[in-house]
């Protein structure tokens, strides 16, 4: 039996009040995400139930109870507090999948300090961007990536503490601490802060066509859509084993990789490994996951691996598979039918939107390549590209938007007001995307409407990676672009114009790729570089780096009456 | 044979893993699987092994799983390399 009976009934009948009354909340009083993934659960009697199943690339286990999350939460809190730590202080999580990870993000938020979390695969380049901006405080990470805090620390006034989960006092040098979870003293009784709807409470960093990365902020009362979007979406239920695959430096992992299944009191299992099918098929099996929160990159890689390995396992756990990140191809939909008897539900939204906003449900005829309907107490259209009217007509493309006012909605980029209204045209949000609506009200993804790179779910900017480039000593000039790609759908493409005395060479790409992957990020790092003479750009003397990323992908150039060289 | 792993062993140590990483890395340490090289690294690591060694990697031989551990890769490497000991 399904959480969602009808759309059609819930749309009609829906409004957020429904889960504000599950999670027991009424307007005004406070609220606090890590309190509710934790100590409610206890309080509702599910003190002993398990809240995590982890393991590592290596086999090792760890499970938790959520008696075990309340606690571990309630003793990072008071070690932060004791350490300094203040409501709204920015802290940040730089560490792989392991379990301080998980618990620690719910500790922050305990204490009412600002959740920080970004991707362990950062250089420190990208690192430092991020924690610059946020005006970071604190960060905790393991001894793997301390190096790259290391590197940056001298020019972060800000940041006064380093906590290492995994070190020993010796090796730790000057504003380094270590914070080992399971040795911190029991706190039975923590007092969390009371914070409030609009209190601050997470801050996750993404990127735009112009300018370094923007800190989205969300408060406590996303967690009202997370909630809610988390059962009828995910259908996530009393006896679920659910498994995200995302990391929770990106949204998805903290949305519906802790806030999601936790505030439905739902077990989860976490794979602390890199992509491996075999891998990948052995944990659903060991752990009888039911429901699976993937990625069509991901997809697309196990679909490479064949339905062959498939069969070889159990997965008939398997009861409800979902979809994030990118479209999700009509090939992947049919596939995974075929693979595991069941069709990958494609969801969509971003880091803005904090929760799912337009999505296939369950139950819902699934047309295969479509992104499905928006969530009920979601009003979803497609403006015109010119009048940002909304468009009527069936089929037509416009603008993916949003009327705003939904609990997960971010409040403001960090530091960057102006940047945040600059996302609102005609009483509208715009995401950002292009897309079409069927005469059944089904919407279509069609692509970005900016430079924006989508490579593997993640969105990475161009800006970030063409800074980066410059910094590279044969550098003279470069544009950073989308290319398509079967798998991950956008990679990163770089056109380099290099400085006198530098010739191009297959030696030269290397060293630029592998300079730009480990000052900023793997996702970051050009997956194909070429070398040319000059690059196209306006009489003003900006870029256009729609030139070519429409010749990558065979369309239309466009108007080019501005270009410098005409 | 072992002067080709070891030298594919060497670029990996010193190209993917963090300086503080003490972590042991063998010719069978999962590399992909095991955090070490993400996917989108591997793009970096197949175009070392195209230049060292003079070879085109069609996309389709390049998977996670050929690329999981060094020992996989000098397979994959020996593939187009016949001549390799």
């Amino acid at each position: 039996m399904r959480n969602i009976t009808s759309y059609e009934d819930l749309v009609k009948n829906f409004d957020w009040s429904i889960a504000e009354k599950e999670l027991d909340y009424q307007k005004g009083n406070p609220i606090n995400i890590g309190w509710y993934c934790s100590d409610r659960n206890c309080l509702k009697g599910k003190a002993n139930k398990i809240a995590l199943m982890w393991e590592d690339y290596n086999g090792k286990t760890k499970t938790f109870t959520f008696n075990d999350i309340r606690l571990f939460s309630n003793s990072i809190g008071t070690f932060l507090q004791q350490q300094g730590i203040q409501p709204e202080e920015r802290v940040c999580l730089f560490m792989d999948r392991v379990p301080e990870l998980y618990i620690g993000f719910l500790g922050v938020l305990k204490i009412g300090a600002i959740v920080q979390p970004l991707f362990s695969a950062f250089g420190p380049e990208s690192l430092f961007t991020r924690l610059e901006n946020a005006q970071t405080s604190a960060i905790i990470t393991q001894k793997k990536h301390l190096s790259k805090v290391r590197k940056i620390i001298h020019d972060l006034p800000h940041l006064r503490k380093i906590f290492v989960i995994d070190s020993d006092e010796t090796s730790l040098k000057d504003k380094e601490v270590l914070l080992e979870m399971e040795k911190l003293p029991k706190n039975e009784n923590f007092e969390c802060y009371p914070t409030y709807a609009e209190s601050p409470s997470v801050l996750h960093y993404t990127s735009g066509t112009t300018g370094q990365p923007k800190g989205a902020q969300h408060v406590h009362y996303s967690i009202i859509a997370q909630y809610i979007t988390a059962k009828y979406v995910l259908d996530l239920q009393e006896n679920d084993i659910y498994w995200c695959n995302a990391d929770p430096g990106w949204v998805t992992g903290t949305s519906y990789g802790i806030i999601g299944p936790w505030s439905n009191g739902v077990t989860q299992a976490v794979l602390d490994s890199g992509f491996n099918s075999q891998k990948w098929y052995e944990f659903i099996q060991k752990y009888r996951i039911t429901v699976w929160y993937s990625a069509p990159t991901a997809i697309r890689l196990l679909m490479r691996d064949g339905t062959d390995l498939v069969k070889q396992h159990d997965l008939s756990s398997l009861r409800h598979l979902c979809s994030v990140g990118e479209p999700l191809n009509a090939e992947a939909v049919i596939w995974s039918k075929q693979a595991f008897g069941l069709e990958f539900h494609d969801t969509y939204w971003q880091t803005e939107t904090g929760a799912i906003v337009i999505t296939n449900f369950p139950g819902m005829p699934i047309k295969p390549g479509s992104m499905g309907k928006p969530f009920p107490g979601i009003t979803a259209t497609v403006l015109d590209l010119q009048t940002y009217e909304p468009i009527t007509t069936p089929g037509k493309v416009g603008l993916i938007a949003l009327k705003p006012g939904w609990p997960s909605q971010i409040r403001t980029y960090w530091n960057n007001e102006e940047g945040f209204q600059k996302k609102f045209k005609n009483g509208w949000y715009i995401c950002g995307d292009r897309a079409s609506i069927d005469s059944d009200g089904y919407f279509w993804f069609v692509g970005r409407d900016d430079d924006v790179i989508n490579t593997g779910g993640h969105l990475v900017g161009p800006f970030e990676i063409e800074s980066a480039l410059l910094e590279h000593p044969a550098v003279a000039e470069s544009a950073a672009f989308a290319k398509p790609d079967p798998v991950n759908m956008e990679v990163v493409k770089a056109c380099i114009a290099l400085k006198p005395g530098y010739e191009p060479s297959e030696d030269l790409k290397l060293e630029i790729m592998n300079f730009v992957r480990k000052k900023l990020s793997p996702l970051a790092m050009p997956q194909e570089i070429e070398f040319v003479t000059s690059l196209p750009k306006t009489r003003s003397g900006k870029i256009l780096r729609r030139v070519l990323r429409a010749k990558e992908f065979n369309e239309p150039i466009g108007d080019l009456s501005t270009l410098e060289n005409d | 044979m072992d002067e080709h792993k070891k030298l594919i062993l060497d670029y990996v140590k010193r190209e993917y893993l963090e300086e503080d990483d003490d972590q042991e890395v063998t010719y069978d340490t999962p590399l992909i699987s095991g955090g070490i090289v993400d996917s989108f690294s591997m793009v970096s690591l197949k175009v070392f092994l195209e230049k060292k060694y003079n070879i085109q990697i069609p996309d389709a031989k390049a998977t996670p799983q050929a690329f999981d551990t060094v020992n996989n890769i000098y397979k994959l490497l020996k593939e187009f390399r016949p001549d390799l000991p």
